[in-house]
């Protein structure tokens, strides 16, 4: 047996450790475009950032791992085609035969298309090589405009407050991290934010860039007409899939490639997991395409009992996190707009949680600085115990001690 | 060269001697150690690098943060005194020699 692993990222690699570890004995092939060891991501937007470093990308496992694990990585190598019928990926260079093939190939930011979108000074987040670029620009920067209040433009936003750089972010939506917060978080983090330094523009997307004096990028012109002086700027606007190869191999594509609750695309052979699949989540009762380091590994370990034989559901419960300078944004399950919320905590003091229910029951928890919160939350919901909103409103309620009571879990 | 040395539950141990700045759970993953995890970075999210520490380093170590308390109450095993987060330790002027003990699981 022969397992092909297409991306080099959190997803491919846990499974490639995850085939070992549940006692696959056969071939196990990484495929990974970019050059070097596969790194960790989520401190590129973060740790990587911070003044007077001079930071070292972590890697996501050693070089000894490959080694130990009988495991082939091919890096700076990229998957041109794939032959379904004779199990075949195609490379830059040569061929792989697979018994079981693995889409772990993540997503890719989206890119602006206004009018001076290509000018020098104008970064996207998303690579090694472009925190890099980052890391080396943010000293000398002065103006920073930042288009897109999504969790890596924030991020990006109290980096550069941290470096004393003037910061204004453009967000075309009227509250930042719309996508994925509820609007009591929203309207929060908008606060402190703002109460950092960064100018929050919401509602003010971005028009088009114009040259400075030196040929690169000199000021951001928003949809309101308003000018800012920009010296360099970050694009965080969100990711697509990358889900080409798939597509072109004949499978589906819905916003990501469709896979079963097993993990499976309609080819029994070929599997999908993180940042790339579409998959039919059982805590949205829809289906899902995720971006997180969670999503990537449980996914992963759940694809490799599947290729072992497995063919229970994928249920993990989603949680996520963001670090935003001082504030460390934590969620566990999916929260939805139009969820009745509860606010816990200190809101002011900022170290907080905002609950979620749903039809009466809890369903997500936002938490800032309240890691305790999280934990437990993580508990509760992965268990299905029923919190109701009556009970968390109960003088001296916390998520943490409704762990340990006894309760009825409720049926999906 | 400051020296990192990682008991596995059955007893096996490793040394790694390692350069100022880097974290146990930093050497850990770049080295190949099981059982320690780091899911999350090292941003103390995850709780997946739950280690042990032998009491007489216990006076060198960094105090634990308020979120690095939280998340140890949370990790998949049981917490000690000696519990603490490989990512939140560091290697430097004070601590140049440091053992720990692995748990059993960090998931």
């Amino acid at each position: 047996m022969n397992v092909v692993i297409i991306g080099g990222g959190q997803a491919g690699l846990q499974i490639a450790d995850s085939l070992r570890t549940e006692g696959f004995e056969g071939k196990i092939e990484v495929i990974a475009e970019e050059s070097g060891l596969p790194y960790q991501r989520p401190p590129l937007s973060k740790d990587y950032l911070a003044p007077g470093k001079e930071p070292a990308p972590l890697p996501l496992r050693g070089a000894s791992f490959f080694v130990d694990k009988n495991i082939t990585l091919h890096e700076g190598v990229q998957a041109l085609a794939i032959d379904r019928a004779q199990r075949k990926v195609k490379l830059t260079e040569g061929s792989l035969e697979y018994d079981h093939l693995v889409f772990a190939t993540g997503a890719r930011n989206r890119t602006l298309t206004c009018t001076g979108a290509s000018l020098p000074g104008i970064h996207g987040l998303k690579t090694l090589a472009d925190a890099e670029a980052l890391h080396a620009a943010l000293p000398t920067a002065r103006n920073i405009v930042i288009v897109g209040a999504g969790f890596i433009g924030l991020e990006f936003a109290a980096a550069a407050r941290a470096h004393g750089c003037n910061v204004t972010v453009l967000e075309f939506a009227p509250l930042p991290m719309g996508r994925a917060l509820t609007s009591v978080m929203g309207e929060w983090f908008a606060a402190a934010h703002r109460s950092q330094g960064v100018d929050l523009r919401l509602g003010e997307g971005i028009g088009r860039f114009e040259p400075g004096a030196d040929g690169r990028v000199g000021a951001a012109v928003s949809t309101t007409g308003a000018s800012y002086p920009a010296d360099l700027v970050l694009v965080g606007i969100g990711v697509q899939s990358n889900d080409t190869l798939a597509s072109e191999a004949g499978l589906e594509i819905s916003n990501g490639i469709v896979v079963d609750e097993t993990l499976r695309t309609a080819d029994p052979a070929v599997l999908a997991i993180g940042d790339c699949a579409s998959f039919p989540s059982a805590h949205a009762h829809a289906r899902l395409r995720l971006e997180s380091v969670q999503n990537a590994t449980d996914q992963a370990r759940h694809a490799a009992r599947t290729i072992l034989g497995a063919e229970s559901p994928y249920t993990e419960l989603p949680w996520f996190w963001s670090t935003q300078g001082p504030y460390r944004l934590q969620m566990a399950g999916l929260a939805r707009p139009d969820d009745d919320t509860l606010v816990l905590g200190d809101r002011a003091g900022a170290k907080f949680s905002v609950l979620c229910f749903r039809e009466g029951v809890l369903a997500a928890v936002e938490s800032v600085n309240m890691a305790a919160d999280h934990m437990a939350a993580r508990k509760l919901l992965a268990a299905g115990t029923a919190i109701t909103r009556v009970q968390a409103e109960t003088e001296g309620f916390t998520l943490k001690a409704a762990v340990n009571t006894p309760a009825t879990p409720v049926s999906a | 060269m400051p020296t990192i040395t990682y008991t596995q539950p059955n007893g096996t141990q490793q040394t790694l001697e390692v350069a100022e700045g880097t974290t146990l759970m930093r050497a850990a993953v770049s080295n190949g150690v099981d059982g320690i995890v780091g899911e999350c970075g090292g941003q103390a999210m995850c709780a997946t690098c739950h280690v042990y520490v032998r009491p007489e380093y216990a006076q060198a170590l960094p105090e634990i943060s308020d979120d690095e308390d939280e998340m140890l109450d949370c990790a998949a095993a049981e917490r000690t005194d000696r519990s603490r987060l490989a990512c939140q330790i560091k290697i430097d002027a004070e601590l140049t020699e440091i053992v720990v003990d692995i748990p059993a699981g960090q998931l």
